[in-house]
């Protein structure tokens, strides 16, 4: 149980970081999931072959990680945690495609190889992009802000709820899985079909809680819609941030910067 | 003042399985009025408190709230009227903070903005929770929860308020707040309870509930010294008013 536990923690040290006060978390949420979205179509944008061109993204995304002082280990802890998921997308290129694309003495790399890293690249610049931004405004005002840029509320609402009461079902589980663990001696009472038990009672108590909670909706005048009273202002200095993010974005995706330095480089050798 | 009363007529309730929660039950509460409702476990407390809200409606008899009868085309009026709070603040914090549970009543009411502001502070402030305006629900002590539960149903400006087991799971410190929090309000009170000891702090009259039927309505003090009523009614003189078995010699010994 120790995972699912440390996982909840996680989760809480996500909003406390959120919290924090520097200058990245003071842009408005907007301009931050705007440019986001930018760097995020940047990086998949690139040919399937690209790695060195996207080395330099990386780089961005320290810079940010620094001025947001969100600790590099955590970002590479989550990114480790969800990174089968890239592997099983990329696992099966280096099969498929042998075409041998580079060659490092006696080895040579096929296009498979390649492309599977640059899968890897992609998703760790993704996610990370992705995690920073939750790091630095705060799950609540990544939804509210995705609704001012046009997203449909009712996304909004179901991502509200679900984090807001991912916490007590969790707290829930928890306290099941504690019940039965002290009374399961030598994992006897550790069966599967006791386990189906306990996610059936996790059902209809959330079903209960459930209608509850619509209760406690209806008495305060819930008529299908929320309202959300919230006032973003974006300032000059956001639009400033905004600009140049994306300009140094765009120079990035168009420039391939390693490959200029390598020229200038080898041209300065020779 | 007509429209802070609360009238039960004969109410009856029976669920879909058969159960007779509620079997005739009639009363009548007065503006003002602190009333305790008191009973065993499964009396038919919280199918009565469900009636006074419209989430049920009656099947039998009638429930007046102020000058409107309960019926489907009310229910919104009485809402406005009667605050609930609920026993777990989990079920009745939903939002992602403080500031927006609490406004969520008032914007539903169609509120213009600065109103909405004016409502939540003075609500916040009024149960002693201004500091945790921006703090998710989730991350709150227990008095915490239950401090702001109350300022989201304050915020509705109700008249009448309807509680389910307000001082459960609460330590002791904070179940003396409760209680002084409770004790400075002016609406009309019913409290659905266990912790008799709350009731003599702040109802002076109490209706006791078995199996779905009134057995007693009366003075709090009345019914709490007869002991004879409260044994059947499966409940005990709350223990400020035993003797004290240290004082008196009986444990010592």
């Amino acid at each position: 149980m120790a995972k699912i536990e440390s996982a909840f923690f996680d989760l809480s040290y996500l909003d406390a970081l959120a919290r924090r006060n520097t200058c990245i978390h003071r842009l408005d949420p907007r301009i931050k999931v705007i440019a986001t979205a930018v760097f995020v179509i940047c990086v998949v944008s690139f040919h399937k072959y690209a790695i060195s061109a996207m080395l330099p993204f990386a780089l961005v995304l320290v810079l940010v990680m620094g001025l947001a002082e969100v600790p590099a280990s955590y970002v590479a802890r989550k990114l480790l945690i969800v990174s089968p998921f890239a592997v099983m997308v990329g696992i099966f290129n280096p099969l498929l495609d042998h075409q041998p694309l580079m060659q490092l003495g006696p080895i040579v790399i096929s296009g498979g190889w390649i492309s599977f890293f640059s899968i890897l690249l992609r998703f760790s610049l993704t996610v990370s992009a992705v995690l920073l931004l939750i790091a630095s405004t705060g799950f609540n005002a990544v939804c509210m802000a995705m609704v001012k840029l046009g997203m449909p509320r009712i996304f909004a609402v179901q991502l509200l709820m679900l984090y807001r009461y991912i916490f007590v079902l969790v707290d829930e589980g928890i306290r099941i899985h504690q019940a039965r663990a002290l009374r399961s001696f030598q994992k006897r009472g550790l069966s599967m079909k006791t386990f189906s038990h306990l996610v059936g009672q996790l059902l209809l108590r959330t079903l209960d809680r459930a209608q509850r909670i619509h209760l406690a909706m209806l008495c305060r005048g819930f008529d299908g819609t929320i309202r959300i009273q919230r006032v973003f202002t974006i300032t000059k200095g956001d639009l400033f941030f905004l600009a140049n993010c994306c300009t140094v974005l765009f120079l990035l995706r168009y420039f391939d910067l390693p490959l200029y330095i390598g020229r200038l480089l080898t041209r300065l050798l020779s | 003042m007509s429209h802070h009363i609360v009238e039960v007529t004969d109410l009856t309730h029976t669920y879909p399985d058969g159960t007779m929660a509620v079997r005739g039950i009639s009363f009548r509460i007065h503006h003002g009025e602190s009333v305790a409702v008191v009973g065993a476990n499964g009396a038919g407390k919280s199918t009565l408190l469900l009636h006074l809200n419209g989430y049920l409606t009656p099947q039998h008899g009638s429930v007046r709230i102020g000058d409107f009868p309960l019926t489907k085309a009310t229910v919104q009026d009485i809402r406005k009227t009667v605050g609930m709070i609920f026993q777990d603040p989990d079920d009745q914090l939903f939002m992602p903070t403080v500031y927006d549970d609490v406004a969520f009543g008032p914007l539903n009411l169609g509120l213009p903005p600065e109103e909405v502001e004016i409502r939540v502070q003075d609500a916040l402030v009024r149960t002693a929770v201004a500091h945790l305006r921006e703090r998710p629900p989730y991350k709150l002590s227990g008095g915490e929860k239950r401090a702001v539960a109350i300022a989201t149903v304050l915020a509705m400006t109700p008249d009448i308020l309807v509680m389910d087991e307000p001082s459960s799971n609460l330590d002791p410190r904070a179940r003396r707040t409760l209680i002084e929090l409770l004790a400075g309000f002016h609406h009309t009170k019913i409290i659905a309870t266990h912790d008799l000891d709350m009731v003599l702090d702040l109802c002076e009259r109490t209706i006791v509930i078995h199996e779905g039927t009134i057995m007693a309505d009366g003075p709090t003090l009345d019914i709490f010294n007869d002991m004879e009523l409260l044994a059947r009614s499966h409940l005990e003189k709350p223990f400020r008013l035993q003797g004290c078995p240290i004082c008196s010699g009986e444990l010592s010994r």
